[in-house]
């Protein structure tokens, strides 16, 4: 009896899969004119993560409402594809189901990347955060996007130094490279530019999911003393919930955390891609289909410093802030990051 | 001096406070073997247990009902568990592993349509005890964590005692060592088993929840990161003694404690290293203090009367 | 003889139907979200079979699972428990890259099996660690294992952005965490254009191996031995501790295999997001799942860890055509192999019930069948 039962939910399933793929055969494709411009991305956090794949949805969700809707642009997305392989398998599948621009968002996708645009010269590509277009291998159908976060990270620090009444602010990040490590790098920077006898605590956890390690570092910095922390990537939400355990001021990066913990988060620095996305667009439909590489700056509006109107900034600090800005807009200020 | 001292008293609270999951999750799993089956899918009823509990106090502000909430999955899925290893008698390795990724997965899929964004609640308050608290080093020591902290070290003696000193506990070790002669006896293998079982889920759950209302505040998806592996790595740490399992914990957490310091002090060891040292101490250790313990003889054996 | 695969044909509607019920329960959730269960489904065994190339990137998921099943069959047969195949596959592939870095000239029909060699080395010592400490320590390896896959995790996080990085991102100032690409000679020969590499086929050599190895060799024999029984294997005079370390080393060594080859076959490189899975995808853990679905057999392994493969790559596709959150992927994932080991049981019910049935009805000429297994 149950062997028979068994068996029939086999066939079922069969069954089931036989006329479904009819189905799919069954469905035609749109008429060509109307035809929405089509992005595809590919993310490895989730769209909810409250630091980088977020800032990429919400950005193409924003791209989505300027353009006029999902008629003017459709995308789709595959996220948590943290498994490198998988992540190339879906970029390739992406481009042969025809999207006009594929965005693989993550620098560990670069090299699958390169592997798979010359298959699809009509196909439009982007990666970041990286300025690497892979025109020096003579691919022409990569555009690069990448991040300036050093600069909102020095103007976080400038905040943080002049907050800080111990001298000492606490850094907790995932593991030393990429983007975490440019807005640590400036962070630090703009720390010591302001206050060069404060102390910035770094603690890398090794780990970009461990919250609860994340949590433990910022007690550990507050243990040492930091009134400040700032720190960089998903895991960090961990830490802001002991900033605002334990009252000690909170600076965020790669999307806006005051939602968190609104009475110590001082500012965020936000990241809007639309301001790459919309030229690479604009190329893409005027024949251009790789190439460039856009950075997001506090220049170009990439990068945004949002102060939390639910924290009471002191004017002077705002005021020092808003200069900085304008220092690194005009070039007056340098930060050095990168190398080792 | 001083700093040191300050240093030392921070590592130590650290230490004490980032036992607590393991403390949960490692004495269900010890009970779980004690009675012969291997529950590798500790980390997916975290998962579940955690993310439980924040939503329910997130809509309805009731710590106890978040965690009545988690202890609730952790039941549901123990069960799940102990009907798959004690009914169908599926290879414990195996199913744990499939536990263990169903419970990412479903947790995940429930923060994303039920909550949408990262947020945090107010939780599981810290304990203020008159007297104890103001404490000068012992009350930052002991008495100002989150009542959940006292929760899991008060399980330690609770557990050392159902397992040695009650008839429980006898059925529990029968049916891990040899449930044939335990069987004869009139011991039900597989009711003992369930038992167990179900509550190592319940306590995983409320692991899980002892992280996100009790530690931490939030949720966010794999928030566990493997902790749930640690967990039951710390089970055979501990020779499937309860004390045992609170040395393990004490100890990977202690060290986690101290590695965060060794970077926070800006000594020159690259962080990755500092990183690894609470995985490496904790195999050391054992090097160092042979084990006498055995695993439970019929662990991960499915029972089948003859 | 036509019975017998008559038998295996009908063993196997029990993980399928299993699967199926998997299936069905997600498609509940599927449809509760807005998503067609049926066009999801068909997506997914598209995306796993239905192309040239999915046919492809199914097999070249199925590759690293079977390498690592393959080494998990040997420990099992051992009766030691090695979860350490992420960190093992890790160390394999830190190995093998670092040597075809530092020697970037010479031909790929000397490079490409050095790298084999010191890959299986990597992944023996990593295994073999562990092995050491159960045997002469009475460290259990469970224990152990998940300590070294941490170690190895961030041992990779170190080198990747440290001595061993891409000399073109050491210069740059986001510095992404990869090595420099390996010399095009180097590359395993693939099927163009798909990624589907020579690394399957050596996958599936191995098993045979592997096979040989366990019921054909003296050491095969021991191990199983030792697994089998320890007191009587060393009764009969077999060193069992060595044996046990010796199974956790050739354990280890399959998953440094695989490291190599997810490296020389699919990215070229190594490149680190912070995590074993990242670079893994899983297969260190997932290897022993298509290893026990595969009976603990070698040969068994190779369909088993083909149609997991299949699973992971269709249920990726599917989340692609019908845009459902990829923890919905996960949680199946799950459901599938939680059904799937359950289903064992019916099968091992109705096949004792089969054995009765036919032992009673050869009761008269008192020959009693040979179990097919073993």
């Amino acid at each position: 009896m149950r062997r028979a039962l068994l068996f029939f939910l086999a066939v079922l399933l069969v069954a089931g899969l036989v006329a479904c793929g009819g189905t799919q055969q069954a469905e035609t494709q749109a008429p060509e004119e109307a035809r929405p411009f089509r992005i595809a991305v590919v993310m490895p956090s989730a769209i909810n993560d409250m630091a980088f794949s977020q800032s990429m949805y919400e950005a193409l969700v924003k791209l989505q409402q300027e353009m006029g809707g999902p008629d003017k642009l459709e995308f789709v997305y595959s996220e948590n594809m943290y498994v490198v392989d998988d992540a190339a398998a879906a970029i390739r599948d992406y481009a042969s189901q025809g999207y006009d621009l594929i965005i693989a968002h993550g620098s560990q996708y670069g090299s699958s990347l390169q592997e798979i645009a010359p298959d699809f010269p009509n196909t439009s590509f982007a990666w970041g955060t990286t300025v690497d277009t892979f025109a020096e291998q003579g691919i022409d159908n990569v555009f690069a996007y990448e991040a300036r976060s050093e600069q909102g990270g020095y103007v976080n620090g400038v905040m943080a130094a002049m907050l800080s009444q111990s001298g000492v602010i606490g850094v907790v990040g995932p593991i030393e490279t990429g983007d975490a490590k440019l807005y640590i790098d400036g962070f630090k920077a703009g720390v010591m530019a302001t206050n060069p006898n404060a102390q910035v605590n770094v603690n890398y956890i090794g780990s970009f999911s461990d919250v609860a390690l994340a949590a433990e570092a910022a007690k550990t910095h507050i243990e040492a003393g930091a009134d400040v922390l700032t720190g960089t990537a998903q895991m960090v939400v961990g830490a802001v919930g002991v900033a605002k355990d334990h009252g000690v001021l909170w600076f965020g990066t790669q999307a806006d955390q005051s939602s968190l913990a609104p009475d110590i988060v001082v500012a965020n620095q936000v990241y809007d891609w639309t301001v790459a996305l919309k030229p690479m667009v604009e190329n893409i439909q005027n024949g251009v289909r790789g190439g460039e590489a856009y950075s997001l700056t506090l220049a170009n509006g990439g990068l945004t410093i949002q102060y939390n109107p639910q924290f009471d900034l002191p004017a002077e600090v705002k005021d020092a802030a808003e200069a900085t800005i304008q220092g690194i807009v005009n070039g007056d200020i340098q930060i050095p990051v990168g190398g080792e | 001096m001083g700093d040191w001292g300050h240093i030392l008293l921070g590592v130590l609270a650290s230490g004490i406070r980032l036992a607590t999951p393991y403390l949960y999750a490692g004495i269900g799993e010890t009970l779980g073997q004690r009675s012969g089956v291997l529950n590798l899918g500790v980390e997916g009823q975290m998962l579940l247990g955690a993310f439980a509990a924040f939503y329910v106090t997130y809509r309805t502000g009731n710590v106890l009902g978040g965690l009545l909430a988690a202890a609730l999955v952790g039941l549901l899925m123990g069960l799940a568990m102990a009907f798959v290893s004690v009914n169908l008698q599926a290879e414990q390795g195996i199913s744990g592993i499939g536990f263990y990724l169903f419970g990412l997965g479903l947790s995940d899929l429930l923060f994303q349509k039920l909550l949408g964004t990262v947020d945090s609640v107010r939780g599981v308050p810290d304990a203020v005890i008159p007297g104890l608290s103001d404490l000068p080093v012992l009350g930052e020591l002991l008495f100002r964590h989150n009542w959940m902290v006292y929760g899991a070290y008060a399980l330690v003696p609770l557990a050392w005692f159902v397992l040695n000193k009650t008839p429980w506990g006898l059925m529990i070790k029968a049916a891990g060592e040899n449930p044939h002669a335990a069987d004869s006896l009139g011991v039900s293998v597989a009711r003992v088993r369930y038992a167990t079982v179900t509550l190592g889920g319940v306590l995983s759950a409320i692991g899980g929840a002892s992280l996100s209302v009790g530690l931490l505040k939030i949720f966010q998806q794999n928030m566990t990161s493997g902790l749930g592996f640690i967990a039951v790595a710390l089970v055979y740490f501990g020779g499937w003694r309860p004390v045992g399992v609170l040395l393990g914990a004490l100890l990977f957490s202690l060290v986690n404690a101290l590695q965060l310091w060794v970077q926070v002090l800006g000594l020159p060891i690259p962080a990755d290293f500092a990183v690894m040292a609470p995985y490496v101490l904790t195999i050391v250790v054992l090097v160092i203090v042979v084990q006498r313990a055995r695993p439970p003889a019929a662990l991960a054996r499915p029972f089948e009367r003859e | 003889m036509s019975t017998r695969w008559q038998q295996r044909g009908r063993d196997m509607l029990y993980p399928l139907a299993a699967a199926g019920l998997a299936f069905l329960m997600a498609a509940g959730v599927l449809a509760a979200l807005g998503a067609s269960p049926l066009q999801a489904y068909a997506a997914l065994v598209k995306g796993a079979f239905g192309s040239r190339n999915a046919l492809a990137e199914t097999l070249v998921k199925a590759t690293p699972l079977l390498l690592v099943g393959l080494g998990i069959c040997i420990a099992f047969r051992g009766q030691v428990i090695n979860i350490g195949g992420e960190g093992q596959m890790i160390v394999g592939a830190l190995l093998a890259t670092a040597l075809g870095l530092a020697f970037p000239h010479w031909p790929g029909w000397v490079m490409i099996p050095l790298a084999m060699l010191v890959a299986m080395m990597g992944g023996a010592v990593w295994g073999g660690i562990p092995g050491v400490l159960k045997a002469y320590y009475n460290v259990n390896e469970i224990l152990s294992t998940i300590m070294m896959n941490a170690i190895a995790v961030q041992l990779m996080n170190y080198l990747l952005r440290g001595p061993m990085i891409d000399p073109v991102q050491a210069q740059r100032a986001s510095q992404i965490p990869q090595t420099a690409a390996l010399a095009a000679a180097y590359r395993l020969p693939r099927w163009v254009p798909t990624r589907l590499h020579l690394g399957a086929l050596l996958a599936v050599v191995l098993a045979v191996v592997v096979y040989f190895l366990l019921w054909r060799t003296g050491w095969g024999y021991r191990i199983r031995a030792v697994g089998h029984n320890p007191h009587a294997a060393r009764y009969a005079g077999i060193p069992v501790k060595r044996y046990t370390v010796l199974a956790l080393v050739l354990s280890g060594a399959f998953a440094g295999l695989a490291g190599m080859v997810q490296v020389y076959g699919v990215n070229y490189r190594m490149i680190t997001d912070g995590s074993a899975t990242g670079f893994t995808g899983g297969a260190g853990f997932n290897g022993i799942v298509a290893a026990l679905l595969g009976q603990l057999h070698p040969l068994g392994t190779i369909p088993a860890a083909v149609l997991f493969g299949a699973l992971l790559v269709g249920a990726n596709a599917m989340q692609r055509a019908v845009q459902v959150p990829s923890a919905l992927v996960t949680a199946l994932n799950g459901l599938v192999v939680v059904f799937v080991v359950s289903s064992e049981y019916f099968r091992r019910r109705a096949r004792k019930r089969r054995l009765l049935q036919q032992t009673a009805a050869s009761a008269a000429t008192a020959v009693a069948p040979s179990s097919p297994e073993d």
